[in-house]
């Protein structure tokens, strides 16, 4: 028995004080803490932080006269981000109980402003999140596109080779701090709670602060670019990261704070799905993108700590003068590679897992079939979660360090191919014999397959030490981490949105314009990376600007994919401007004939899920099994809602 | 649903067999096709084991690959929900079958540790297989390999054709520098090379972290600074490659590369003779050849603190003493 039986209905009203008056968090539209009380506080605190720092610096400018020293930046960018959560109230909390009162209530504005608010409701947070990562995927994108036009030619240059760097260091900063959050943060967020049958997640507060904290390192990376930008790629590898001017200080700080967003995100997700289950909601009935939900979580809880204090190290080595990564001085850059990387790598994990989960979650509703394999599924998933701890020396094979590690670390690697291979056993297994429907998240699902195939199998190519020395560095091992990002969670994303939104916002996406989409995108996607896996055999490094005039073919074909790839996400944003607010058309409260406790809410979902905790009575994959049981009681007795179980599989 | 059980297997038998027969025609194909054009090329006995490595890995790869989109095509033109196919079974027949799930976990698995030793016998027998494998390194080709490096950081070392060459590559930002310490230890900007000899290349780097790619010669070390990181090739024939950069090192990275070529060991001989003498003025201002060395204030890295003694860098500026 879990703990959820036992909730109070009511969640937040409790904690409010009997006011005398209207607390500020209370009082209506404009006069309460919102996005625009955020930005005001943000652009203070970056002042105040800025002249504090200048204050107490004044003597270590990096240029003349220039009144600019890294100490001045980073408290000024400190002061932004404190700034801004002061602003949107996310501070309300803890300063309160810091001085022994009580908090006043977050608000409960109703209507679309509560978007631009500090929610607690999982949610209002699911959906700020939406938006959050497709502004993130789209500026990126659009540094993409830059990189391309670049590489349009091998000597005729669009932009200098300083700019150049910085649009390369940036599009990958910025995508991967994007990819982290891209499902755990919208998805995860939104259903963790409605598929463990849950009213709320374990930390509201923690939740609301690690999406506005989200935001604020978007606005910290992005302050790079005007501050001149990094030259070090995503990676920031040291000594090239001691060397870099002011805009190192905004990746460093930028790591930081999405790290304190991404630990609080997989903190509060993983004593979610650990303490909040419905009761009857054993481990064995845990649908299994809430497995992939907790194993990514894990990695997040687990791994970011390590990212947070490198970029802390480096910021300390940029602003008071230690040497953690300055060799001359006592430090070592091995010290930042090994710790980036032993962040780095279950990052990739990170960013796989909850694309498998999704996967397997869609396939069975797709198929009418049951999750194939489903113990192998889970354990394959925290099987993954564990091993990724013990293989970030693969990107550190050329790079000098101890060799007679690296057949271990060859071991390990090629070893984490055996639990990814599981998911490809749970989705033949589940499409055998299937009647499948060929609906837009199907095709994203198998996208997905077919894309994430090729990423991991060229995984396999850079694990092997001797191959690794022919391709690393590569453009080879640029395509191979784009196809399982890209072509594995981005493809996963937009299944699930393609899935969900229809719950989220209660609006079906246009199917035509899907179709455009989901073929553009597919198509574009392999046509733009697959030559860049023999670019990259043809001996082109990374983040270069000039390349070997033979390879310009390929770079062009590459290249205009890319920019059609591009306009796909235009077909996309065009589909959701069209289908949510100029041509809305309602849901049907289970358009996919799911099974899953998610669907079986009321629709739109009520601010507390569930009227009543429903009693978790077997796992959600009995498609075309009559007589099964049904899938929870909601107080009305068993079978109130089987109706979906034994159906016929095929509405159209 | 009894019809629906009876023959359940029959698809996959006929996908396996599919399978089967695709595997082997893409193999066969790719082996002698595709094989031999594969990176990195025959020019050394690194490369051409590197390559070697490759195809092999190709040829496990390409059955996984086609195996699954055997599955997907069988899937899209007989299993799809307009296709009249028998519906769908549920129940613990369709949730989970022991005999495919130990076939899949056994076979991947074997499949993976076959790679995983094979990947490190060729790593072993190739002597790291022309990676760096950093100051100590722990597979060396046959030879005096040792005895080589301790003459040269001596200055005793000399080379005659059939001898191991010691080189050292210096990466900067953004060039990569060669010093040859069988030579007085001149240096040049151009990496020739003598045929059918041993090359010990000693990659060491005076500011960021840049990786020394000869991509035709199957050798990729990283340029740490302060690390002397080694790796070993074989040369064979005679013939020009390419280096480039292979680390982000700044905004000129895209600008580092060069090209160099494999040529005769008397050629060799001759080449590297001429430019010891003609270079001997120069050679003579750089410091003693050492594995590593330190970039002073005013070096190519120099100034990381902003101490107000920030000189520009020159050109004809040495880059620093032999690191104690």
């Amino acid at each position: 028995m879990t703990i959820s039986a036992e909730r109070p209905t009511e969640v937040a009203a409790s904690v409010a004080p009997p006011a005398s008056k209207t607390p500020w968090t209370q009082r209506p539209g404009w006069m309460s803490q919102h996005l625009g009380t955020a930005m005001v506080a943000a652009l203070l605190g970056y002042l105040l932080g800025h002249w504090f720092g200048n204050y107490v610096s004044a003597n270590y400018p990096y240029i003349a006269n220039s009144g600019q020293n890294n100490i001045a930046n980073t408290l000024g960018l400190t002061g932004m981000v404190l700034g801004w959560l002061l602003g949107i109230g996310a501070l309300n909390y803890p300063l309160a109980k810091l001085v022994g009162k009580d908090a006043p209530a977050e608000s409960e504005v109703e209507g679309w402003s509560k978007y631009f608010r500090y929610s607690t409701n999982h949610k209002v947070v699911g959906l700020q999140y939406v938006v959050g990562v497709i502004l993130f995927m789209f500026t990126g994108g659009l540094l993409a596109m830059a990189i391309r036009t670049e590489l349009l030619n091998p000597t005729t240059h669009v932009f200098g080779p300083g700019t150049y760097a910085e649009i390369v260091s940036e599009h990958g900063t910025v995508m991967m701090m994007m990819a982290t959050s891209i499902i755990v943060g919208p998805l995860g967020n939104y259903l963790v709670p409605l598929m463990i049958g849950s009213r709320r997640m374990a930390f509201p507060r923690i939740e609301a602060f690690s999406f506005w904290v989200f935001v604020a390192g978007y606005m910290v990376i992005f302050s790079a670019l005007p501050y001149g930008g990094f030259t070090t790629g995503w990676t920031g590898y040291a000594p090239l990261q001691t060397q870099n001017g002011p805009g190192m200080i905004s990746y460093l700080l930028g790591f930081a704070v999405i790290g304190l967003g991404m630990m609080a995100a997989g903190f509060n997700i993983a004593v979610t799905i650990i303490n909040y289950r419905a009761p009857g909601m054993t481990w064995s009935r845990v649908p299994i993108f809430v497995w992939s939900m907790l194993a990514t979580a894990s990695l997040l809880t687990l791994a970011t700590p390590v990212l947070f204090s490198a970029g802390l190290f480096g910021l300390l080595d940029k602003t008071v003068q230690t040497a953690f990564y300055v060799g001359e001085h006592g430090g070592s850059s091995y010290l930042w590679e090994n710790l980036f990387w032993f962040f780095g790598h279950p990052e990739v994990y990170i960013m796989a897992l909850p694309g498998f989960g999704i996967a397997a979650e869609l396939l069975p509703v797709f198929t009418r079939k049951p999750l194939f394999a489903y113990k192998v599924a889970a354990s394959g998933m925290i099987g993954v979660a564990l091993l990724s701890f013990f293989v970030w020396q693969h990107h550190l094979f050329q790079s000098g360090i101890n060799p007679d590690m690296r057949p271990l670390f060859m071991l390990t690697t090629e070893m984490i191919s055996l639990p990814t291979g599981f998911i490809y056993l749970v989705g033949l297994g589940t499409m055998y014999r299937a009647k499948i429907r060929w609906e837009l998240p199907m095709l994203f699902v198998m996208a997905l397959f077919f894309n994430f195939l090729i990423g991991g199998v060229t995984g396999v190519f850079l694990s092997d030490v001797p191959v690794n020395v022919t391709v690393h560095g590569g453009f080879f091992v640029l395509s191979h981490f784009h196809y399982t990002i890209m072509g594995g969670l981005l493809f996963a994303f937009m299944a699930g949105l393609y899935y969900w939104l229809p719950k989220m916002t209660g609006r079906m996406m246009n199917k035509s314009i899907g179709k455009v989409h989901f073929w553009m995108m597919f198509v574009f996607f392999n046509l733009t990376f697959f030559p860049m896996f023999i670019i990259g055999l043809l001996g082109q490094p990374r983040r270069v600007f000039t390349y070997a005039s033979n390879l310009q073919g390929l770079n062009d074909f590459a290249s205009i994919s890319a920019f059609l790839l591009g306009t796909s996400f235009l077909v996309f944003a065009w589909n959701l401007v069209y289908s949510l607010w100029i041509n809305p058309v309602k849901a049907p409260a289970n358009p996919w004939d799911s099974l899953g406790l998610e669907w079986q809410t009321a629709s739109p979902v009520p601010a507390h899920n569930f009227d009543r905790i429903p009693v978790i009575l077997t796992d959600p994959y009995h498609y075309s099994e009559p007589g099964a049981p049904a899938l929870a009681d909601f107080g009305g007795g068993a079978g109130a809602s089987t109706s979906a179980a034994s159906t016929e599989s095929n509405p159209a | 649903m009894a019809k629906n059980n009876s023959n359940y297997g029959s698809d996959l038998r006929k996908i396996l067999w599919i399978w089967a027969v695709i595997s082997i025609i893409v193999d066969v194909l790719f082996w002698f096709l595709v094989g031999p054009h594969m990176a990195p090329g025959r020019l050394t006995e690194t490369a051409k084991n590197d390559q070697m490595d490759l195809n092999i890995l190709m040829i496990c790869a390409l059955p996984v690959i086609v195996g699954v989109w055997t599955y997907w095509g069988w899937s899209l033109t007989h299993w799809g929900a307009k296709q009249n196919g028998p519906e769908p079974i549920g129940g613990p027949a369709a949730r989970s079958n022991l005999k495919v799930q130990t076939w899949w976990i056994a076979s991947s698995s074997v499949l993976v540790l076959a790679l995983a030793i094979f990947g490190t016998l060729a790593l072993i027998m190739d002597h790291g297989s022309g990676g760096g494998e950093g100051p100590n390194p722990v597979w060396m080709p046959d030879g005096p390999v040792t005895q080589v490096e301790t003459a040269a950081l001596n200055g005793t070392a000399t080379w005659s054709p059939g001898k191991i060459l010691p080189v050292q590559v210096i990466g900067q930002q953004w060039k990569f520098t060669y010093r040859y310490p069988t030579f007085g230890g001149f240096e040049t900007q151009q990496l020739i090379l003598p045929a059918n000899t041993t090359i010990v290349f000693n990659v060491t780097s005076l500011d960021v972290i840049h990786s020394f790619w000869a991509y035709q010669l199957g050798v990729k070390a990283d340029a740490n600074p302060g690390v002397n990181d080694v790796a070993f090739t074989e040369t064979k024939g005679t013939g020009n490659f390419e280096v480039r950069c292979s680390e982000l090192c700044g905004i000129w990275h895209g600008a580092m590369y060069n090209s160099g070529a494999v040529v005769s060991q008397s050629t060799f001989q001759q080449w590297a003779t001429s430019t010891q003498a003609a270079t001997a003025a120069n050679t003579a201002l750089l410091p003693k050849f050492a594995w590593t060395y330190t970039p002073d204030a005013n070096g190519a890295a120099g100034g990381y603190y902003p101490d107000g003694n920030l000189t520009p860098y020159s050109s004809v500026q040495v880059y620093g003493a032999k690191q104690s």
